[in-house]
This record gives structure tokens, sequence and C-alpha cells, in this order.
């Protein structure tokens, strides 16, 4: 008689991807367990990205990115609407500033085509100084890609893992995988240091980490080589300065310096793109910053004079291939998720469904839960939508909705009670602030930096 | 006839007295906070009051007595109450735990202070750990939370503010391991730099700059660069003080589509400090980087006198196009008041305020509109984040139809 396994599907890494994936699988009749090494989910790699939800129309095509971009892009923007994550439907322009970029345009276009996205159309020189006139001088012309948006980092993974949590999948956050055993009768024993999880089904979503877990289980398939991305974020009141999406026009090795604005209603420049050695390397640099003040200077001279309220760094999990790294060992149960990087936000729902089809055919019994799915929506922290301290009849419901705490941001005291409680909690200053923007804004805490302390202990009580 | 006074710090609160003295009927004053009185509730050193209430006084007692006087002038003080919107021509739109509510007042003072700029505005590298943080949250989290905030510090900024977060780092338990600051000399008080020196040995590293911040969660390490070898050392910490590098709060003048001065980034004022828009007016730290609490308060005492002329209807101000603006040319920083203007009288304290980015001694400054001198003469001193007073009378002489008015460092000064 076998010894019964804790769980159906233990998923390694709580990031937007393995987030995505607790949420696809909460839909059926299983126990899904998420483990989590850092103290929340959405904590790394996909807390420091652009947040842009792409479209996908510049991927390779015929690529599995190219198809999953592409695919996530419609599921994520109806599942936004659905469940309240901020989206901005913003579009993009891909500006060339010499001729020679816009030499590149027609191939462009050709590649968006054979991905299937077809509303790129080239913009004059003075259609696009006439959209936006703060650009600096000399561009060239552009390509418009209307559906390109911005959708909310923190919001999305929180979301997933709410509704997963709510379905009854079991969350645990600051337990890091150290060991990974296979069981006799087939399975695996993931030793955490909060106790071991055994189970029948492993997904290792495990980012910037996954390439150590595919070892673990014996496979030399690829390494993750950690691509810091710096950003800067300015103030709220450089927002008029930008309408859409300013994209550069790609190189072989990055998609280069944009200027986009942000569903908090911020402008963001960036990314650099430098490979480094550590996988915690997530330190912004002297010159880093100087290189896209120098960019900044270029692309939005007046974005410059604005104050900055961040600056900060991520790390894309690239890895020696030019694909995402999936696959699936059916014999074994061992879905590998690895290589996702910075598209991983806008493909993040299709790879949980990719995820989900060859967990099922490698055998895993998928039968949908009788219940319906969990009704819930996620808090608004985007700019555009409703935010708590503009609903009267909330705050006369409840009075702490209107009672401002972190004064640039407008969150208000209801939040940080609700950001505190619930199915997720937060559990630091960090969690705090990616689920109400609390502390995010130009002051960094100068009027409620005590305050929130204070939020959080009573928290922890 | 009501006249909203937003901020109820040392500005807000004298300019509210002001008002009621002067005999507006209804004077509102709006404060975000839980209670009134601003900076000084937490900031717990003394010598408040020396300038406007005669009398030397803790930071938290300037609060309350502010916060009484005003109370029993029936000024109405609203607390935890926001201004959230606004517009060039719309009203006031207030959010607090009473719901939300718009306002349409006769005139508004603009008293909502100033803040230190942050790590992440000066462009610090390296990681984001804990225990990096300005002196306003430092001065919370131990005079109105009781906490201990670490055990080595670094204080970055030599001003009067970074005395004080030494100060504080003493009460909360901490140590000053050192006070760097990028200029040649520190910008204090020669008593307090020999006080720090004296009582708790932190070393002044002039002339560095804080280039690299490390260590996660928490900081563990600063790198500081010597500014002029350009060599680099490292130096344990486990709390950061990113002090002084005040900055206006002036996101409400924004949305009020006031002119802002590029110098200050407050609103331009004049000497009556009537804004860009006839019925705002702005008075305190919102107009430039901070001055002490006695010299905000006065300065809403002033404000008062033109927004209650106002709101009786008896403004004699031309349209605003007819003000002429004040610039400054380098080093020096910025002027307040910033606009001459016909009847705007003497400014506060009949002085002009004067900031420069660089220390000098004995200056020679000239005002000048296009060639024509202004006036001519010698200031004390400039030192960087402190105040010289320039005198105004030269303002009679300005003439509204010229170009703007240049202050500057007279040539071989």
């Amino acid at each position: 008689m076998h010894e019964p396994l804790d769980t159906d599907v233990a998923i390694v890494g709580a990031g937007v991807v393995g987030c995505a994936i607790a949420r696809e699988l909460s839909h059926f009749d299983l126990r899904v367990t998420l483990l989590e090494a850092g103290p929340d989910v959405g904590a790394g790699t996909s807390k420091a990205n652009t947040a842009l939800l792409h479209t996908g129309f510049d991927a390779k095509p015929g690529t599995l990115e190219a198809r999953l971009v592409a695919r996530g892009f419609e599921l994520l923007s109806e599942y936004a609407g659905r469940v309240g994550i901020p989206v901005e439907r913003t579009g993009a322009l891909l500006v060339a500033w010499n001729e020679e970029q816009r030499a590149e345009f027609p191939g462009i276009v050709a590649r968006a085509r054979a991905n299937g996205y077809s509303e790129i159309a080239e913009v004059g020189v003075d259609e696009l100084y006439r959209r936006e006139p703060h650009l600096g001088p000399e561009a060239h012309g552009a390509l418009e890609v209307p559906s390109e948006g911005l959708v909310c980092p923190f919001t999305t993974p929180l979301a997933y893992a709410t509704e997963a949590v709510l379905a009854g999948c079991d969350l645990r956050r600051s337990a890091p995988v150290t060991q990974i055993d296979r069981l006799e009768d087939g399975g695996f024993r993931l030793g955490t240091p909060a106790g071991p999880v055994t189970t029948p089904y492993l997904v290792n979503a495990a980012g910037l980490h996954s390439d150590e877990i595919d070892r673990m289980l014996g496979h030399e398939r690829f390494t993750v080589t950690p691509r810091r991305g710096e950003l800067i974020v300015f103030d709220k009141l450089a927002r008029p300065l930008v309408e859409q999406i300013v994209l550069a026009v790609p190189t072989k090795i990055t998609k280069g310096v944009l200027i986009a604005p942000t569903v908090f209603g911020n402008v963001m420049l960036g990314p650099t793109a430098d490979d480094v050695e550590r996988k915690d390397d997530t330190e912004s640099t002297a010159s880093g910053v100087q290189y896209l003040r120098a960019e900044g200077a270029r692309i939005m001279p007046e974005l410059l004079e604005h104050e900055v309220t961040a600056v900060y760094a991520g790390l894309r999990a690239a890895t020696e291939h030019v694909d995402y790294q999936l696959s699936i060992h059916a014999a074994e149960g061992y879905a590998c998720v690895g290589g996702i990087r910075s598209t991983g936000l806008s493909a993040s729902m299709a790879i949980g469904e990719h995820v989900r089809e060859q967990l099922g055919a490698a055998g895993l019994r998928l039968e949908p839960r009788h219940e319906e799915p969990p009704e819930f929506r996620m808090p608004n922290i985007g700019e555009r939508g409703e935010r708590p301290y503009q609903r009267g009849e909330l705050i006369e419901r409840d009075a702490d909705y209107g009672r401002i705490v972190c004064f640039c941001e407008r969150v208000t005291r209801g939040e940080l009670r609700d950001a505190l409680g619930g199915p997720l909690p937060a559990v630091d200053l960090d969690g705090l602030r990616r689920r109400t923007r609390a502390h995010m804004g130009r002051c960094q805490g100068f009027f409620c930096g005590a305050e929130l302390a204070a939020e959080l202990d009573r928290g922890a009580r | 006839m009501t006249v909203v006074v937003v901020g109820a710090g040392p500005a807000g609160l004298a300019a509210a007295l002001e008002l009621r003295r002067r005999g507006v009927s209804d004077v509102l004053v709006l404060e975000r906070e839980a209670e009134v009185g601003g900076i000084p509730r937490h900031a717990r050193h003394q010598g408040f009051g020396l300038r406007d209430l005669r009398r030397p006084l803790s930071g938290p007692a300037y609060a309350r007595r502010y916060a009484a006087m005003a109370a029993e002038a029936g000024v109405e003080l609203r607390t935890e109450t926001m201004v959230t919107g606004w517009s060039p021509h719309g009203p006031l739109e207030l959010t607090g735990p009473h719901g939300r509510e718009t306002l349409e007042p006769a005139a508004v003072i603009l008293a909502t202070g100033c803040r230190e700029r942050p790590r992440s505005a000066r462009l610090v590298p390296g990681s984001r750990p804990e225990g990096v943080m300005t002196t306003g949250t430092l001065q919370q989290l131990v005079y109105l939370q009781g906490r201990r905030v670490g055990t080595r510090a670094v204080v970055v900024g030599a001003e009067h503010v970074s005395f004080s977060a030494l100060l504080t780092l003493g009460h909360g338990g901490a140590r000053a391991a050192a006070m760097v600051t990028e200029l040649p000399r520190h910008q204090s008080l020669a008593l307090f730099r020999a006080g720090a020196a004296a009582r708790w040995r932190t070393p002044l590293w002039t002339r560095t700059a804080v280039t690299a911040i490390h260590g996660r969660p928490r900081v563990e390490e600063l790198e500081l660069t010597d500014l002029d070898s350009g060599s680099t050392r490292r130096v344990a910490c486990d709390t950061v003080v990113f002090t002084a590098a005040w900055v206006p709060d002036n996101e409400l003048a924004v949305m009020a589509g006031l002119a802002l001065d590029p110098g200050t980034h407050g609103p331009v004022v004049d000497a009556a400090l009537r804004t860009s828009r006839p019925d705002v007016f702005a008075a305190g730290n919102v107009l430039h980087g901070a001055e002490t609490a006695d010299v905000a308060a006065l300065s809403g005492r002033h404000a008062a006198a033109a927004a209650a002329e106002f709101a009786a209807g008896r403004d004699q101000r031309e349209a605003p196009g007819s003000r002429v603006a004040i610039e400054c040319e380098p080093p020096l920083h910025w002027i307040a008041p910033n606009a001459v203007a016909p009847g705007a009288g003497a400014p506060p304290r009949g002085r002009f305020a004067l900031r420069s980015r660089e220390f000098a001694r004995r200056p020679r400054v000239e005002v000048l509109q296009d060639e024509r001198v202004l006036w001519e003469g010698r200031l004390a001193r400039l030192v960087p984040g402190r105040s010289a007073a320039l005198p105004h009378d030269w303002t009679a002489a300005v003439d509204p139809s010229a170009g703007p008015v240049r202050v500057r460092l007279a040539a071989g000064g």
C-alpha cells in the first residue's frame, strides 16, 4: 500500500508564472501546493520590470514565446477587467532616431504580421510630434502598436495567488526548496525549512533559480544568466509629458531604453541590460543611472527636470536559449517552466494554460471543480480606476477609507488594514507597498514611514 | 466669507490666527495628519518660537501652543482631511473620515510645507534596504513612537537639521559613525558642530558623497567617495539618514495652476505672498526650502494680511501679468519672494531671503533690471541651505514694463 502523498501538484516558485499555474490548476479538483522561497508572492523578478502588457508583435515568429505572449495578452486583458487588475491600453510608438533605424521598420512590420498582429502602422514625423510633443528632437518617424499597454506588475501575481488560495491552494511563503528526492513509487519529496512536501507532480517555476531546481532533478539543459535591468521612476507630476509607451528600435541584444507611463501615474525610464553574476544582484549602479539619464535626455529632455521617486533594478531570467525553456517529463511527472524572460508577465496566463495541458497529457487527473470559482475583486491601486479615497459611499460605510495615511499615493487606513488581513496578508513594508502603493511616492516615507511601521506591527499582532 | 488655510503647521496656524485677528469670520484650516502642529510636533529640540512668540519652546510645546491659540481664536481646525482635488478654476475637493466634500472659499492660503529629498531623488545607487530614511521619518519613529532605530548610523548632510538628526539618533539608541557632506564644510553653527564632536565623537567628512548603499534586507555598508581625490571607502552602518535638501510640497500648487519658481520649486509670490492666482496665497516652507518654524509662522502672518484684504474685496492688485520676476544667477540658488508687483509692500520680516549653492564671505551682491543697477552692497556671508537677508528698498525702482530683475554676485566681489 502506497503512503498517501501530501498534495497532488507542487509548484516551486510563486512569481507571476508560478501563481498563474496555481490559479489555472485551482479550477480543477486537485490539491495544489505553492512553495515560495521569499516572504511574499511576486516579490522577485515579477515585481521589478517594465510592467508592459505586450501583444507579442515583436517576438520571434514560430517560437513558443511568440505564441504564449499573444495568447497571454488576450487572457490577461480579459482577466484583468474581471478581477480588477489595473490595465491601461495606451498603445506604443516605436520611434526611429535615424534613417538606419527607420530602415528596420519593414522588417518589424513583417515580423508583427507573421505573429498575427496586423494593427501595426507607420506614423510620420509630424504626426509623431503631434501625439508626443515632449519627445526630443530629430525623431525620424515611428511605428504605432495600438494594443500595447500597461499592466500592474504587483496586482497580477497577487490576484492569481488570491484566487488560488481562495480555491484551497496551500501557499507556503518563506519556504525555499533545498532538496529534492525521488520517491520509490514515483513522485517527489521536496525538502523545505518548514518540513517536507511529497507530491506526484512537480512544476518548476523557480524563475532565476529554475536551472538549479532542474539540476537537482539531474538535468543539464540550461543556465540562467541573470540580466539586470535598471529603471528610473519619475514623479507623477511628469505624467502629462507622455501619452503612449515610447519604444526604441530593438537590436539583437536588447529592446533598448523605453519611456512609459505606469499604471500608478508615474513615468518610467529604462531598462538597462547587463548580464550579472549573482542571482541576488538587484543593486542599481552609478553607471546604469548615468546611462539611463543620458538616454532620457535624448528621448525626452523635459523628463529629467522632474523628481525621481525610485531607482531600482530587476533581474530577467535569461538563458543561453532564444525561447522559453518549457518541457514536460511525463513519466516522472515533472514540468520545467524555465527561462521565462521579460515577457513572462504578459504570457503568464497562457503559460498556466500550457502547463495545465501538459500535466493533463502526462496523466494528471483534471476533473473540473463542482464549486463555482471564488468571487473576489482586487483592490484598485491604479491611477485611472477609482481609488477608495474617491468613493464617498465607501467612506460613509467605513470611515477608515477616508483616512489617508500615505499622502503622496493617497492610501487610506482601510486599505492598509485590508492588505494586512485577508487571504494573502502582507508581512513586510514591501508587501504593503505592492498591495496598496503606500511608501511608493515622492516622499519615500518622510510623512508616513513611521505610521506604516506602526500599521505593520498592528498587522503582525 | 470663508478663507481656507491648507496645512496646520506653524505657517498655516499663524496665518489662521492673523485672519481671525483681521476680522475674517470663517477661517477653516485643513490638516491631513491626525494632529495639528506640523513638523515641530516631532522635533524635540529647543529653540522654537523665538521670533514669533518671543519665548524659547520645544517643538511639541510650540505646536501645542499654536493649536491652543488657534482653537481659542475661533479657527475651525479639521484634521485627517486632505485636499485631494483642485484645478485652476474648480473647487477644493476634500477627503476625510467624514467623507468627500467640495469647498469654494473666497481665498486660499497654501501652507503645505516642505519635505526632505529622499535617497531615490538623490539618485544614490545600490540596494534598497531597510534602515534608509529621512530626518522626518527618523523623528517620527523616535519621538512619536518611541522606537529604537539601529545602532550605527551615517548622517548625510551637515545643516542644522542634520545635527538635529544626530540628537534624535542618540535618543533612538544609535550612534552616528559619521556625518558626510559634499560641501567643503558644514552649514550649521560652530556650536552644534563642536557639540557633536565632543558628545558623540562624530567625525565630519567634507567633500564626501554617498555613491552606493549595500546590504539586504537591512543596510550594511555605504560606499563613500572623496570628491577631490576620487578615492572611495566603505563604512559599515545599519542606518542612513538623508537630511535637508528640502523641497516644497508643491503638488497642490501645481494642481491649482500656480506659476512655480524654477529655483525654489514653490509658487512664485510677490512681497505680499500673493501667487499668480488672485485668490491663492502661499506662506511658509511651501515657498522654498526650510526656514525655521518661527520664520514660517511670520510668513503665515504676513500672507494673512493680503488674504484678508482680498476676501473683503479690497485687493488693489493689477493683473498678475504686471508682475516682474526676480531671477538668480549661479551660484545663487533662489530668492523669495520672487516677483515684484505694484502695491505689494514690504516682504515678510522686511527682507528678501537669498540662498546660494556655495559659501561666500562678505560677498558683493548686485540687483539689476536689464543693465540698470537697482541695488548693490555687501551681505555678511552666504552659506548653502541658510538664507541671507537682502534689503527690499530697491523694489520701488523696478520698472513694471521692463525685463526681469536679476540678482547676482558682483564680478570680483
